[in-house]
């Protein structure tokens, strides 16, 4: 995915109303009047969200005899957690070759007098 | 299972990574500060990491590289702020391959009950950059993940 969408994305789901907007669509397309119903705000206020949703490709608007249906487009939205992921993976591969260093090291060094008496008195720890 | 989470606010550049180690806080510090010990864990698994330079003082400087066999040498280099300790280590980052992005980067430390959670917060100059930076890395992982898997699948054949 090209970076200015995923920034038209992630710019898109910064909003909450937008976010409630998405959430609700999961359950099927919708038109603006039902859309608006559970906000304290106006239908333009509503429009003007679906229009950063759709500017985003995370939903499709079509025309159904007088009211205009929105519906949920999730390839975008899977893309941008995709891409988290994979930088979270990034990292999570080099944390567990930290892991292992870590256990390494603890094994190699012995314990220090201080650890050993506390030992033998059994763990502190909850 | 994936213990590492990230935090990536939209619009905002910068990246905030977590992750807890089953080691005490100082041992954690020393892997990230000892040339000899960052060595073994920081490259990606394909590459070998030399550090030409590493002089952890307020204002010294790094250099390191990861190479791989067919030749191919990235390089990072950056500036030590402050007095590196558990509760902060800050430090600017450069990838050579894209110079004049450089993002600033505070590591810090924290016990848990003799665990230790481990916060790096990244910030770029924009968020064009965050979002080239996570990309690359992306490709890197996956890169990775691949390998791992025909590891995987050259194992299932050598017993099969």
């Amino acid at each position: 995915m090209m970076i200015d969408s995923l920034d038209a994305v992630f710019g898109a789901l910064a909003d909450p109303t937008r976010r409630a907007i998405l959430a609700r669509l999961t359950e099927g397309d919708a038109n603006v009047a039902e859309l608006a119903a559970p906000f304290q705000v106006s239908q333009p206020a509503i429009s003007r969200h679906l229009k950063v949703l759709e500017g985003a490709g995370l939903i499709s608007r079509r025309r159904q005899a007088t009211a205009r249906l929105s519906h949920l487009e999730p390839d975008p939205l899977r893309e941008a957690t995709d891409w988290l992921d994979r930088y979270r993976q990034f990292w999570e591969e080099r944390y567990e070759a930290l892991d292992s260093l870590l256990e390494r090291l603890q094994q190699q060094a012995p314990p220090s007098a201080d650890k050993a008496r506390n030992e033998s008195k059994g763990r502190q720890r909850p | 299972m994936s213990k590492t989470t990230v935090i990536a606010t939209p619009g905002v550049p910068q990246a905030i990574v977590t992750r807890e180690f089953d080691a005490p806080r100082d041992l954690v510090f020393r892997a990230w500060t000892e040339p000899e010990l960052l060595r073994q864990w920081l490259g990606p698994r394909k590459y070998q990491m030399t550090i030409e330079r590493w002089d952890l003082r307020d204002g010294g400087s790094y250099r390191y590289t990861h190479s791989d066999d067919a030749g191919n040498v990235h390089a990072f280099h950056g500036v030590f702020h402050g007095d590196a300790s558990p509760d902060q280590m800050v430090q600017t980052f450069e990838y050579e391959g894209y110079p004049g992005h450089v993002s600033f980067d505070t590591l810090t430390l924290e016990d848990r009950d003799g665990r230790t959670l481990v916060r790096t917060n990244s910030l770029f100059q924009s968020v064009e950059d965050r979002d080239g930076m996570i990309d690359n890395g992306m490709t890197e992982g996956m890169d990775e993940g691949f390998d791992r898997l025909d590891e995987l699948l050259a194992g299932m054949l050598a017993r099969a």
